[in-house]
Order: C-alpha cells, then sequence, then structure tokens
C-alpha cells in the first residue's frame, strides 16, 4: 500500500467511524428512553384507576 | 408543568419521506458514492490518488454549510413565528453542521499532510476561516446551554445562528483568495473544474452526503423531541 492509499483509506474510515459513533451515541439515547418510557408505564400501571385525572379529549 | 414550560414544548412535525426509507437511501447512495470513488474514477493526472479524498471531503464541506444555513432559517423562522419546532430544529441543524464540520477538518488535514507535507498550516486563510466558522458554532452550544430553557435562550440562540451564516460566504471565498499552497478550486466561474466519471463521482458523493446528513438530522431531532415529550409526561405525573 502507497503512502497516498494510506491516507485516503484513513480519510474514508475516520468518516465511518465518525458516524458509527453517531449511531452508538443515538443508540445508547433510545435505550434511555425506553427506559424512562418503562419508568413510567410501571407508574401509571401502578396507580389505581381511580386516582387518575379523567383525560380532557377535544 | 409551568404553563410557560408547556407552551415551550414542542410537538412533532410531519414529514414526506419516512425516516426508514431516508435511511436506505442515505445508505444505497453512500455505498453506490464509494462504490465510484475507489472502482470506477481515475486517478488525478497532478494529485494522483490522493484527490480521491476530494469526493467526500469536499462533500461534507458543502453539506456543513448546508447545515449551518439550515440551522440559520430555521432560527430566522423562530424569530418571525416564534414557532418553538423551529428553535430545536436549528439547533439539530447547527449540530449536525458541527459533525460534519469536524469531518471537513479531519478529511482536510489528512489531504494537506499527503499534499502539502503539513497537517495544518496556520498563514492559509481558507482552512483558518473554516476552522473560525467551525469555532463560532461550537460557541453556540456554550451559549445555549448557559442559559436556562425557555424563550429567551431560544431567541438568543436564534440571533446567534442567524449572525453565523455569513461567514459561509467568506469561508467559502477564501479558497479562491488563497495564494500560498494551492488549494484546489473544485467549483470555478464556468462551472465544475472537472468532467467525465470525476464529475459522476463528486455529484454521487454530494447527493449520498446530503441525504447523509439529512437522515441524522431527523434521527436526532426524533430523539429530541421524544426526550421533551417524556419530559412532560414526567412533570404531568409527578
Amino acid at each position: 500500500m502507497t503512502t497516498a492509499e494510506t491516507y485516503v483509506t484513513a480519510a474514508y474510515c475516520t468518516v465511518f467511524a465518525v458516524v458509527l459513533v453517531y449511531v452508538v451515541i443515538i443508540a445508547l439515547k433510545l435505550t434511555r428512553l425506553e427506559r424512562e418510557v418503562d419508568e413510567i408505564e410501571e407508574r401509571v400501571e401502578a396507580e389505581p384507576a381511580a386516582e387518575r385525572e379523567p383525560a380532557h379529549v377535544g | 408543568m409551568t404553563l410557560e414550560r408547556a407552551q415551550w414544548r414542542t410537538v412533532g412535525r410531519s414529514y414526506r419521506i419516512p425516516l426508514p426509507a431516508l435511511a436506505a437511501a442515505a445508505l444505497g447512495l453512500v455505498t453506490l458514492a464509494l462504490g465510484l470513488v475507489f472502482f470506477v474514477v481515475p486517478n488525478d493526472a497532478n494529485q494522483g490518488f490522493s484527490q480521491r479524498i476530494f469526493y467526500f471531503h469536499v462533500s461534507i464541506a458543502f453539506t456543513a454549510y448546508a447545515c449551518f444555513a439550515l440551522g440559520a432559517w430555521k432560527a430566522l423562522v423562530h424569530l418571525w413565528k416564534r414557532d418553538p419546532r423551529a428553535d430545536l430544529e436549528s439547533y439539530v441543524a447547527v449540530h449536525q453542521g458541527l459533525i460534519f464540520g469536524s469531518l471537513v477538518l479531519i478529511t482536510g488535514s489528512i489531504w494537506a499532510k499527503i499534499s502539502w507535507g503539513h497537517w495544518w498550516i496556520w498563514s492559509e486563510d481558507e482552512l483558518v476561516l473554516f476552522l473560525v466558522l467551525y469555532l463560532f458554532y461550537a460557541a453556540y452550544f456554550m451559549l445555549r446551554f448557559s442559559v436556562d430553557p425557555g424563550p429567551q435562550r431560544a431567541n438568543l440562540s436564534a440571533v446567534y445562528a442567524l449572525f453565523g451564516v455569513v461567514l459561509i460566504p467568506v469561508s467559502f471565498l477564501a479558497i479562491r483568495i488563497a495564494s500560498g499552497f494551492i488549494h484546489p478550486e473544485v467549483f470555478t466561474r464556468h462551472g465544475p473544474n472537472f468532467g467525465g466519471w470525476i464529475l459522476a463521482g463528486y455529484c454521487v458523493s454530494q447527493v449520498a452526503m446530503l441525504v447523509l446528513a439529512y437522515t441524522l438530522y431527523r434521527v436526532e431531532l426524533s430523539g429530541k423531541r421524544l426526550d421533551e415529550r417524556l419530559r412532560g409526561l414526567r412533570e404531568a405525573l409527578a
């Protein structure tokens, strides 16, 4: 592999790596959001239906 | 939840193109661009193999400018119509611009090392002006997160994002007035400085980067909106 080929490969790998890191960060965030939704669901299920405020529709 | 905070909670916007379709298009276009760059386009007569960095470097640079311009446009919409959705959209666009701006600096430095023998040259206007643009938008986040969420933060961020757009033409024109080392001019007054497969490779790479940036923008925006809605639910349940 020539020097130019090494540098070009490094440049494209950097682009790929940055996009991959971004996807990992978004995946971690989605995991956190999923956990928060689970917590809210548990709280809603644990709360007796009578104690809940009626929902206003319209 | 207080009334003020409730007013500043954003609701989703419906888009014509669904996110999975966008992601698939981005993947397909990036694969096609890589295929063209590495297997189809010929070596440049002057720069040889190292010129292949430019297909992504230039595309990423224009994408970063587009993201900053979108951020400024959304900031203007926010200031004009007081639409809280536009504030979040402006923030996400600037964030995307900064990510793509980082890639411009990294890929540009790699190319400079091959062609000029240096990673960075402080006397080169085009490099320093892009760095100024990059640091200006990096400071946007310092400003944004130093103010509590609400109308004041949204207004300050919008004004700042709007001012930054002035630096885009300055950074772009700096390549034309560069005098020391020669930064290749991809576009001249008479159009693109190349043709054939090189032009095709560049065009596909440019579209691929724009679609990729728009996909990441939509993904981040969805995450941020979900986050806000969940916070609102939490506060309502507390």
